[in-house]
């Protein structure tokens, strides 16, 4: 399992329901199961994906997070996931403001596009950054809204999003993040985990 | 026809209240079993019928001669695997393979029923059914399944009896028959009633039967279980058994030929009473107007894990109408996944070899089997 699972699960407390939304092929979500109890269910779009899930013997709906979030009560996760997808969305304040609805707390990850080597691969190469988490060309990325761990720590503090953790991924590196150290963190990781609350 | 022989019966003496007011007792609940009991009687699966479905699930029907009507999905190593599990099927009350319905004799009178029999639900059928968990000293279900008409009873039967199943999966169905349905239901009452040889639903005092209404009944609905894409690839434009066009009403397409050939073996096994009482259970299934509008209601008190499953292609109880039983249950925080169903087949996917229909249940089944023995 990727080591920024094992982040977002260490955030996780034993025997809580959670929603992992983009749950894709539910690898997550059965280490959440097995490992912490959890409620678990998931949200993912590919069938393909969800029937990997259903092999698995996980609860997935088929769905998108963009339209079938609002099904979910208000608080009626204590978390909810969502991995490196936020980016994705057509409207990712939209999706933000759901699932800080639906869960009691969510845990966001998103790709940091201020990371140094896709500042330099821009600078130097003068091409948009391909990276080992933007594995994707320009012209096939499902990513429509990249952001920077500051654009994105700047944004919840904006929305009066509270922050319980922010922390910072470089390969198997984990810091926290602060105020004082967002411009170092926001050139050195390439991956941002939030857990937050509204 | 070594019909009696065949069929399986439970007679239920215990007075059963039907929803149009009347009281039934004493009559019969026709049914067949696949696999065995286990000795903890927690690998039951009950299974619901559609329509025109029977209880001869799978293997050879002993009345038709041909493949039980969901072969393709239950049997040894199936997705819902009798090697493993042991299935019920019950023929519905108000239908032809031996259960109480039209063509049965009134007890007051002795005469067939007919038209004088009472209008059943989809409550009534599955109050009717229950009665086998307790013939079989079954306390609780590992599973209840069904598509279309068959999911409209599972539906039913878990609101009724919230603890009786650990599993829940509708297929293909809808929780309130919509306009469109009970228009094409109308469609084909009308057909077999304005059939001079229904005589009021009296056919089998003179010995008579309405097979043409039937099986044009049956004609119009066979379409509604296909897709124009399934129909286009299968028959396009082809012409049958001949060159070209013949400037008359015989069947020139393929399509045609086919049509009156599902409506004419129809008729040979089905009774067209029990059709005109069917659809009107059908037509009548709301399951939110039973809790007020509020269709969350409906499964507030059962613990169940539901899998609810559409396909892509059928427009007769289409995605949004299951979608919306998934977000009745996830409303109220039910254990509840969905999948769709990618195929071409129309609504008769669910009956037929569409493997990611069939590997989804299955894989659905046998872990949660397997879950629930940890």
């Amino acid at each position: 399992m990727k080591n920024e699972f094992k982040v977002i699960a260490d955030l996780i407390e034993q025997d809580k329901k959670v929603l992992d939304v983009g749950c894709a092929d539910g690898v997550l979500m059965k280490f959440l199961k097995e490992n912490k109890n959890a409620n678990i269910r998931g949200l993912e779009i590919s069938k393909n994906k969800v029937q990997e899930c259903i092999a698995k013997g996980l609860t997935v709906i088929e769905g998108n997070a963009e339209k079938d979030l609002k099904q979910f009560p208000d608080k009626s996760f204590d978390y909810v996931v969502l991995s490196q997808t936020l980016q994705a969305f057509l409207n990712p304040e939209l999706v933000l403001d759901e699932l800080l609805r639906v869960g009691k707390k969510a845990i966001v990850t998103i790709p940091n596009f201020g990371y140094w080597k896709v500042r330099f691969h821009l600078l130097f190469k003068g091409t948009m950054p391909v990276t080992k988490t933007l594995p994707d060309e320009w012209y096939n990325t499902p990513n429509l809204h990249m952001c920077t761990i500051k654009d994105f720590f700047n944004f919840v503090r904006a929305k009066d999003i509270k922050i319980f953790k922010s922390l910072a991924l470089n390969d198997l590196n984990t810091s926290l993040i602060n105020s004082s150290n967002l411009g170092s963190k926001n050139l050195f990781a390439d991956l941002g985990i939030f857990l937050i609350e509204k | 026809m070594d019909t009696e022989n065949n069929i399986k019966t439970l007679i239920i003496k215990k007075p059963l209240k039907l929803d149009c007011g009347k009281v039934i007792k004493n009559f019969p609940i026709a049914y067949e079993t696949y696999g065995s009991l286990n000795s903890k009687k927690d690998n039951a699966i009950l299974v619901f019928h559609a329509l025109t479905g029977d209880q001869f699930v799978t293997g050879i029907n002993p009345i038709t001669k041909k493949d039980g009507w969901w072969s393709y999905a239950v049997g040894p190593d199936k997705a819902i695997d009798t090697n493993k599990y042991f299935v019920i099927c019950s023929n519905v009350l108000g239908g032809c393979m031996g259960s109480y319905g039209p063509s049965h004799k009134d007890p007051d009178n002795q005469n067939i029923f007919g038209t004088n029999f009472p209008v059943i639900t989809i409550n009534d059928m599955v109050n009717a059914q229950y009665n086998l968990l307790d013939h079989f000293g079954i306390d609780k279900l590992f599973s209840i399944a069904g598509g279309s008409m068959g999911g409209m009873q599972v539906l039913q039967f878990i609101s009724n009896f919230p603890e009786k199943s650990k599993t829940v999966i509708p297929i293909a169905t809808t929780s309130s028959h919509s306009a469109q349905n009970i228009a094409f239901n109308e469609l084909g009452r009308q057909a077999i009633t304005a059939d001079s040889d229904w005589n009021d639903g009296n056919y089998n005092k003179k010995n008579s039967n309405p097979g043409k209404g039937l099986a044009v009944a049956r004609m119009a609905a066979h379409i509604t279980y296909l897709s124009k894409k399934g129909l286009q690839e299968k028959f396009g434009r082809k012409l049958q058994e001949r060159e070209d066009l013949k400037f008359g009403f015989d069947a020139d397409f393929q399509i045609e030929s086919y049509l009156r050939y599902q409506g004419s073996v129809f008729v040979d096994r089905f009774d067209a009473n029990s059709y005109l009482y069917i659809t009107r259970a059908m037509d009548y299934f709301d399951l939110a107007k039973q809790f007020k509008g509020n269709l969350s209601d409906a499964f507030l008190n059962t613990k169940a894990k539901f899998f609810i499953i559409s396909f892509t292609s059928d427009w007769l109880y289409p995605t949004q109408e299951n979608k919306d039983i998934v977000i009745a249950l996830n409303s109220i925080g039910a254990d509840v996944g969905f999948v769709e169903i990618k195929s071409d087949k129309g609504h008769d996917s669910f009956l037929l070899d569409v493997p990611d229909f069939l590997n989804a249940l299955k894989n659905f089944i046998d872990k949660s089997y397997i879950e629930n023995k940890i």
